[in-house]
């Protein structure tokens, strides 16, 4: 488990694309710069669009682990606004 | 920021979905899009589409100004008016549609005719306008009454196989007037018979006016301004004139001649 402080988190799991990337973009928009979101995610299409969507967007994938139910675990740094 | 911001339920969140994903519109533009009010000028060929796509997209407030009945001869391309609507007011039967696409906006319908002595009371309670009536004297009013009050807006006409359209934001890029000067006299407006319009043309065009007024809500992209655009749709050809601001502009230059608000008079077949 990572050491990095998260200031929100949004638990994706059943979620398909593309809402799990609106979802995420919603808690985003509630952050400010610099700040950093916690997304799970499911294993398949979620985690291989969404932390590459998320980047598009200006903001910064920290980290990626894979949780022990097989979902994924994402932080990003809210970049740009 | 965020601290403000609307709380969308998990359905606004689904039917919003796609704008959201957008990077120009996002989160922030969908906000900027509920607390919009926009007031469309005509509920025929142009005024349609613009009320279903402005409905569909959220845009929190709409007015909607006409005062004619739906007749079997609109349907041919006044989109949000059904066959069993014949009769009915215009803006009551697109209210109907744009609160059947979307129940959480609000509809002002306006049953009247716009003239000089009402329209800037009326456009003054809204962030922008479209303009999509069927006749040259209200564009002209139109343009008029929203460059004395400095409200954005689009213009649009179409006529047989073609469409025009402007945006206009006042003080900032050239008007209509910059562009026609005057309505046209009336022996050079079309007869009747040379009046008709493909119906899909008023999609065409009905949809680029919607376009740009998303774009001006949510900030996304470039506008119209400073353009006139243009399409021949028998042969598919769209063309951009560049347009600058004219300082002897009679409404928008630097010594404007129209201090007050004049109806001229009306010329055209309704189109």
């Amino acid at each position: 488990m990572s050491t990095i402080t998260t200031d929100a988190s949004r638990d994706c799991r059943n979620v398909g694309c593309p809402m799990n990337m609106v979802y995420t973009k919603v808690e985003l928009a509630k952050l400010s710069p610099g700040q950093v979101l916690e997304v799970i995610l499911d294993d398949g299409p979620p985690i291989n669009n969404v932390p590459k969507s998320v980047v598009l967007e200006g903001h910064a994938i920290l980290e990626k682990s894979r949780c022990d139910d097989g979902t994924w675990r994402i932080l990003i740094r809210c970049g740009k606004k | 920021m965020v601290k403000k911001m609307i709380d969308f339920t998990e359905e606004q969140l689904e039917r919003y979905s796609r704008h959201i994903l957008l990077a120009d519109v996002g989160v922030e533009g969908q906000i900027r899009l509920s607390s919009a009010r926009v007031l469309i000028i005509g509920a025929g060929g142009l005024g349609a589409p613009v009320a279903l796509y402005l409905a569909a997209a959220g845009v929190g407030t709409i007015g909607i100004v006409d005062n004619d009945i739906v007749e079997v001869s609109n349907l041919q391309r006044q989109v949000c008016h059904f066959h069993n609507n014949i009769g009915k007011a215009k803006v009551e039967s697109a209210r109907e549609k744009m609160k059947a696409i979307n129940p959480d906006i609000t509809v002002i319908p306006l049953e009247k005719y716009l003239v000089a002595d009402n329209i800037r009371e009326i456009i003054r309670d809204y962030d922008f306008v479209v303009e999509g009536s069927d006749n040259f004297p209200t564009k002209f009013l139109v343009n008029d009454a929203c460059v004395m009050e400095s409200i954005p807006f689009s213009i649009g006409g179409i006529l047989r196989f073609d469409g025009q359209a402007m945006t206009i934001v006042p003080g900032e890029s050239a008007c209509y007037r910059c562009a026609f000067r005057n309505p046209p006299p009336p022996d050079a407006v079309p007869s009747c018979s040379e009046a008709g319009v493909l119906g899909a043309i008023a999609g065409m065009l009905g949809t680029i006016q919607a376009a740009e007024t998303l774009k001006f809500i949510t900030g996304a992209g470039s506008l119209l301004t400073d353009t006139l655009l243009s399409f021949d749709a028998k042969n598919m050809d769209f063309h951009k004139v560049r347009l600058q601001r004219q300082d002897d502009c009679a409404i928008c230059g630097k010594e404007p001649s129209i201090r007050t608000l004049v109806d001229y008079e009306q010329t055209t077949c309704g189109i």
